[in-house]
């Protein structure tokens, strides 16, 4: 089921003295290929939980529309919509096996759309296969994992057969091991049942590693959609850039004179094609290359190997972000501990935001 | 570790000297009283012990009737209690606008004393030589006849003490219940609504099982406090509770220590005995419901 946002605003009322409205989500249009898994994206606060509740029901949009296909579900109340919905916590009822728990939304179900009793069984078993719980099928949430309890969580979601499945925060409450192997599963669970699958989250790792597409935004404004690693290779503004990628994006004071990229007045780049003026230069970690003749020079603060990699700290009189890294194979690091390292720049890995707008620069790369 | 023992057992001392000589001691000093035949208290003289005490009580019958009061008194004010302050807390719970008002108002009987109470219950219900109350008045209204509620028909008393009881015994029960509603996660509600749950289902299948735990408090407490009840009694109809034939199993206990008849310790004590074993046992029951039923 292809989901469709057409200029999909949401206002909450202030609580300030101001009386001015909190925009949550701004004029957000998209759509949402069929059966694909979409990565909502963006620091806490952005929209992307509105988002998220909007396209379940449970609140109202204040302008636009929404599409289940070519259905407007934009008036219909949650239960009315087929979707199904994994909360943050999981909200699984502490008091309900793990069985009465799946097999509480068609228990809701009335009339000739209600299953006989044995379907009902055999759906939530089928469910519970599907997310591999069909084995603690009579335990209560209370004495489960927090990973087992997700499954349930997303078993729940799922016996409905619901048009879109929607995930808001599903793996914040895991740990970093447990994180993975989820990731992993949702992943596999949405490919089998082939439900349109949107999740929420502020991993920028997370949402890149399992999303067919993400959606990054920020303040309620939807910065950039592609696939994760279009936009890791070519972010829009400097937001999307500095929000993408760990360790994060290194951003510098620089200028553009002639076609050349100076950065703390040295020219490191050649940049052609990108007017004059002054820029935010920002270069992934993985953009430098460690030479002797390159062009950009810095003091060496500390290098960690990190086996595979190794981290180079630096600093630059030009610094903006907090912390100057870059990463380079363990092979290629410098012996000793010099004072000053140079580096030559990859230039497709090297990116120009305006000084003002923080849109992107676009410059012809060199061969 | 010996001179640790000793000295958790001296911080352990003032309270257990207090308990011992409040509360130990004369526990076991009312099950005394309640087996010396024909004590006297003037010349603290008794004839021998045993069990008469206990068969002059069961048989009395003030006691008896104060008995069937205090159990009459129980079964219909704690549920219909426990029930009404689920009702206006679910109300409470689902109204924005003027909450804190409502919440008000119906806290206002737990900070109001109970003779106050009593007296605004007599202004309502009581018949005098010049009016007949409000409530007679409003029977009137709508072509009924005036009854005596305090010193008429034993239904009507029954009728007014009920009311009486539950009124004064609600407010700490809404007070208990939306606080336990309103910490029941919004999620599970949100979750109920996505899976399209009907309203009558959440309260029955989410809802109360939430707050079971609180339920079962106030209806142990409940029944326990009904149980004991005695001065609300006393704020409407008098201290002569026998001759009103509104007297409770407290009020028996106490009329026999210092009533027109006092002077009885043996028969009140065993009255309270009697009294303990009840409660005692209808808490056990209750306690055994509870845990079967909640996580």
């Amino acid at each position: 089921m292809k989901v469709v946002l057409q200029h999909l605003t949401k206002k909450f009322p202030s609580r300030n003295k101001k009386g001015e409205d909190v925009i949550a989500v701004n004029d957000f249009d998209f759509e949402i290929p069929d059966g694909k898994l979409i990565g909502l994206l963006g620091p806490s606060g952005c929209g992307k939980s509105t988002t998220l509740n909007l396209i379940s029901g449970l609140e109202k949009p204040t302008e636009g529309k929404i599409l289940f296909g070519e259905d407007d579900v934009t008036a219909l109340p949650p239960e009315n919509r087929g979707v199904g919905l994994v909360f943050q916590n999981y909200a699984l009822y502490p008091h309900m096996t793990v069985r009465q728990n799946i097999l509480f939304p068609l228990q809701n179900l009335k009339g000739k759309d209600r299953p006989s009793k044995e379907e009902m069984e055999a759906k939530a078993l089928e469910a519970a296969r599907l997310v591999q719980i069909d084995k603690l099928m009579e335990r209560k949430p209370g004495e489960m994992s927090g990973g087992q309890q997700q499954r349930v969580a997303i078993a729940r979601a799922l016996v409905k057969r619901p048009r879109v499945l929607l995930l808001d925060e599903p793996l914040s409450n895991l740990d970093a091991r447990l994180r993975l192997q989820t990731r992993e599963e949702i992943r596999r669970i949405q490919r089998e049942t082939g439900i349109t699958t949107i999740f929420v989250t502020h991993d920028q790792e997370e949402a890149m590693s399992i999303s067919d597409m993400i959606v990054v935004m920020k303040d309620g404004v939807v910065q950039q959609i592609g696939k994760p690693q279009d936009v890791y290779d070519s972010p829009v503004n400097r937001f999307v850039a500095e929000f993408l990628g760990t360790p994060p994006i290194n951003v510098f004071e620089g200028e553009v004179e002639g076609g050349q990229l100076l950065i703390g007045g040295e020219s490191v780049l050649s940049v052609p094609g990108a007017p004059d003026g002054a820029v935010y230069a920002a270069v992934r970690p993985e953009g430098f290359q460690l030479d002797e003749a390159g062009a950009f020079s810095c003091a060496l603060r500390q290098i960690e190997v990190m086996g595979r990699d190794t981290s180079i700290v630096f600093e630059h009189p030009a610094r903006v972000s907090a912390n100057l890294r870059a990463i380079i194979p363990s092979e290629d690091r410098p012996s000793g501990s010099p004072e000053h390292v140079r580096f030559r720049l990859k230039s497709a890995k090297v990116f120009l935001f305006d000084h003002t707008t923080q849109e992107r620069i676009p410059f012809d790369a060199e061969a | 570790m010996e001179n640790r023992n000793n000295r958790a057992w001296l911080y352990l001392l003032p309270a257990i000297a207090f308990l011992g000589v409040f509360m130990v001691y004369p526990l076991f000093d009312v099950l005394i009283y309640s087996v010396e035949e024909k004590f006297n208290f003037a010349s603290q003289t008794f004839t021998g012990y045993g069990l008469y005490n206990y068969r002059y009580v069961l048989r009395d019958p003030y006691f008896l009737q104060a008995v069937k009061n205090t159990f009459i008194l129980v079964i219909i004010t704690v549920p219909l209690s426990t029930g009404l302050a689920l009702l206006i807390s679910l109300g409470l719970n689902s109204i924005k606008p003027l909450r804190k008002l409502y919440q008000t108002v119906f806290f206002l009987p737990y900070v109001t004393n109970t003779l106050a109470v009593g007296l605004v219950f007599m202004i309502l219900f009581k018949k005098t030589a010049y009016s007949d109350g409000l409530i007679n008045l409003l029977i009137n209204a709508f072509g009924g006849q005036s009854v005596d509620f305090i010193d008429g028909p034993y239904w009507a008393k029954m009728l007014v003490m009920c009311l009486y009881t539950v009124w004064v015994v609600m407010p700490f029960k809404i007070l208990i219940l939306t606080s336990a509603l309103a910490s029941v996660n919004q999620d599970y509600y949100n979750a109920a609504r996505v899976d399209g749950t009907s309203r009558w289902r959440i309260f029955t299948r989410i809802t109360l099982p939430m707050i079971s735990p609180m339920i079962f408090y106030l209806v142990i407490t409940g029944f326990i406090g009904a149980f004991k009840a005695y001065s609300d009694e006393v704020a409407i109809f008098g201290t002569d509770l026998n001759v009103a034939g509104m007297n409770t199993i407290v009020g028996y206990v106490y009329d026999m220590l210092y009533g027109n008849s006092g002077g009885y310790p043996s028969y009140a004590s065993a009255a309270a005995l009697i009294l303990f074993v009840i409660v005692f046992t209808i808490t056990v029951i209750n306690l055994m419901i509870s845990r079967k039923n909640t996580l």
